[in-house]
């Protein structure tokens, strides 16, 4: 089923970003071998040339990868008219084995390519470049990522058939089927919600004590990041086991896809752009601080570090709101007072 | 935030000022750039239209329509058949119907005829479909006469034209009465053309066909769904092959828009030596050359997007229409309802912006790095 427009986009998209990182590798290589800010040769005037092709190509190909995750989610819940058993986008994606890789692999390479952007950011304001070892060495390990959700992702594609019979969210999130995502819905509202705004909470908390700290203190950036990851999987666990619920007003409906369809008024949307900008930002002053200590980098750090706090703040805060107006407004009571 | 907002549009006024300083050659570009777009998203929309059409049509078709095959060929339906079926619990209604082709050496074309279940004509009388109503020239009241199978004349009263509303699903449609349709096509008393069964639970549908395929083994059930996702399959295919074609034409504005900004003209070399002769650095270069790719991409679009809709949805897609409407000699005249569909425009974004940044990327960097001696000596 490649002849879809939206998956001869998606496709092309990775392609793009495949080549981009092939094209870069033996610069990469050629940079960690011979780098060396303070000659004067022309090899070195060369590098440094190149390395403003270089970081814009990547920016291009990353930032596409972001765009791409959106595409795809969106093109897996428009695909469910197609396959006998599908209603949203679990049933597009549970078609083959690949689906569900391919969404994980996807949502993967979207915080690390974020977190190299970060790098990328500080290292390109400072006045000697002293991250671009590092950071073309962190490429090298990102490339093979990619290939791999690439990869995944054409797997994907090629097994869509449309005389399979898929299960949907019905089955995959209903409690006792043995599965990850079954073991999150079947989790209690109460202690789910717990979960949800303590570590919302704390991350907010941790980001703004970051930010108002004027983003010096490491270990608060390190929290912050550690704190995003958690709230990331508390928030995720949360829609599985009380948000989604109260959205369909339905006691024993859990899936996290349903909510992205139009006849919710799209509502996921509004929850998960806030949720994985949140993320990547916390995520992203996590990844920076490692090389605060940098003499040249001693300005820059601390003011990107708080810029990322403030994002990060603002998109949990912006979550938890919009979590709490979604279950102000049901009708479902699922906690007796 | 505000200094880097500043900045920006700083940039972004220089930019445009540095586009109109060479008109014809932007211009030029951007002409084919919302060509492009312009074909590519008439294509989607026109096939997102068709889609949501069929869909439309569909919803009050009947769930399950079962025929009998007979050596893996659809045959009409004995007496006493439909009673065979029986009760199945979840089925609403359950009739015979009663519908033929017939080929119509005159207009070189061919007839639906169908006996409708409800407000049947009276025997001697039809209701006819508005494109029947074309091409045979008839009104109210006219008399026609077909010649049947058998070679026997048959002569009928129009009674009244379908109206224009419905004429995707009726533009050949001839409804009679069912002792005219018998004795037009000499159909055998008791037979049936197919069955039809309402379910009221969408759900029950699939359990339905499956009682039915299990009480006779005989009969081929065809489900509305698996009709709507076949109509949904053929025509992203459709779509997709046609974007699949013009991805030459988006290749060749690839090459176009590479060759366009590596071929740098000697003013616009001059021009970025000076700016970084006066302290502009590499990355503000590129980022000048970001704003203006990003302006030159946004207006294409736009402009291509509302000049295909106005093609689409006002003009019936007049260039592509034979490509992904399919063809018939009494064509249905139908309009489209406007819809733009979010998934649509991201994916032709993906389409058309993503490859002309792709192939600008590499000139714009070789513009960027030119060292401001060497352009403003030579």
């Amino acid at each position: 089923m490649l002849f879809q427009p939206a998956i001869i986009a998606l496709l092309l998209a990775s392609a793009l970003g495949v080549l981009g990182l092939l094209a870069s590798a033996p610069f990469a290589l050629d940079v960690i071998r011979r780098w060396d800010i303070r000659s004067g040769s022309e090899r070195q005037l060369q590098l440094e040339r190149r390395t403003y092709l270089f970081s814009t190509l990547l920016t291009f190909v990353l930032a596409l990868q972001l765009a791409a995750v959106l595409l795809f989610v969106f093109n897996a819940e428009k695909m469910s008219g197609m396959f006998v058993g599908a209603m949203c986008a679990v049933g597009t994606l549970n078609v083959n084995a690949f689906g569900f890789p391919a969404l994980n692999a996807k949502i993967a390479v979207f915080f690390l390519a974020a977190m190299w952007l970060a790098i990328n950011h500080i290292d390109s304001r400072a006045r000697d470049y002293p991250l671009v070892r590092t950071k073309y060495a962190l490429l090298l390990l990102l490339a093979p990522l990619l290939a791999a959700s690439a990869w995944i992702e054409l797997q994907y594609f090629l097994g869509l058939k449309a005389d399979v019979i898929t299960s949907c969210c019905g089955s995959l999130f209903s409690e006792g089927s043995p599965t990850l995502a079954a073991e999150a819905s079947s989790l209690a509202p109460v202690p789910a919600m717990w979960l949800f705004y303590g570590s919302l909470g704390a991350a907010i908390a941790v980001a703004a004590w970051h930010g108002f700290g004027g983003g010096k203190s490491r270990s608060t950036a390190y929290a912050m990041a550690a704190g995003s990851a958690l709230a990331f999987v508390a928030t995720i666990a949360g829609i599985l086991s009380f948000v989604s619920l109260y959205i369909y007003e339905h006691p024993h409906h859990h899936c996290p896809f349903c909510i992205l369809k139009p006849e919710y008024g799209y509502q996921g949307y509004w929850l998960y752009v806030p949720l994985f900008v949140a993320t990547a930002a916390g995520l992203a002053a996590g990844a920076v601080q490692p090389f605060a200590r940098i003499d040249s980098l001693r300005e820059i750090v601390p003011g990107f570090s708080r810029r990322l706090a403030a994002v990060a703040a603002n998109g949990f805060a912006l979550t938890a709101v919009v979590v709490t107006a979604m279950i102000w407004q049901s009708r479902l009571i699922l906690l007796e007072h | 935030m505000k200094l880097w907002l500043a900045k920006q549009r700083y940039l972004i006024d220089f930019t445009l000022a540095s586009l109109a300083r060479r008109k014809t050659r932007n211009l030029g570009l951007l002409a084919v750039y919302t060509v492009l777009v312009f074909m590519l998203s008439s294509v989607t929309l026109y096939t997102h239209a068709l889609r949501q059409e069929a869909a439309r049509v569909l919803t009050a078709s009947p769930e399950v329509i079962v025929q009998r095959m007979v050596a893996g060929r659809h045959d009409l339906i004995p007496p006493g058949y439909i009673e065979k079926v029986g009760r199945i619990r979840g089925v609403q209604k359950i009739e015979g119907r009663l519908w033929g082709y017939y080929y119509d050496a005159v207009t070189k074309a061919n007839y639906t005829f169908m006996v409708p279940a409800e407000n049947a004509p009276v025997a001697g009388e039809i209701v006819v479909g508005p494109a029947l109503e074309r091409s045979r020239g008839l009104a109210k009241n006219n008399g026609i006469s077909f010649r049947s199978y058998s070679g026997k004349l048959h002569s009928f009263i129009v009674a009244d034209v379908l109206p224009q509303a419905s004429e995707l699903i009726s533009a050949d449609l001839v409804l009679m009465s069912e002792a005219s349709f018998r004795a037009f096509f000499d159909y055998p008393v008791g037979h049936y053309t197919d069955i039809a069964l309402s379910v009221a639970n969408p759900q029950e549908v699939r359990n339905v066909a499956l009682k039915l395929a299990a009480a006779l083994p005989d009969a081929r059930p065809i489900l509305r769904d698996e009709v709507l996702r076949t109509y949904a399959s053929i025509y992203d295919w459709r779509e997709g092959i046609v974007l699949a074609l013009l991805s030459a034409a988006i290749l060749a504005f690839g090459i176009l828009a590479w060759e366009k900004a590596s071929g740098l003209s000697a003013e616009e070399k001059r021009e970025i030596g000076i700016l970084k002769a006066i302290g502009w650095e590499t990355g503000d270069v590129i980022k000048m050359k970001f704003w203006e790719g990003l302006l030159i991409s946004l207006t294409a679009f736009l402009a291509g997007f509302v000049a295909a809709y106005v093609h689409v949805f006002h003009f019936a897609a007049a260039l592509f229409e034979p490509v992904l409407k399919g063809w018939a000699v009494l064509y249905p005249r139908f309009q489209l309802t406007p819809h733009i569909d979010g998934l649509q425009v991201a994916t032709l974004f993906f389409f058309t912006v993503v490859p002309y940044a792709a192939a600008v990327l590499v000139p714009i960097w070789k513009a960027a790095i030119t060292d401001p001696d060497s352009v403003m000596r030579s």
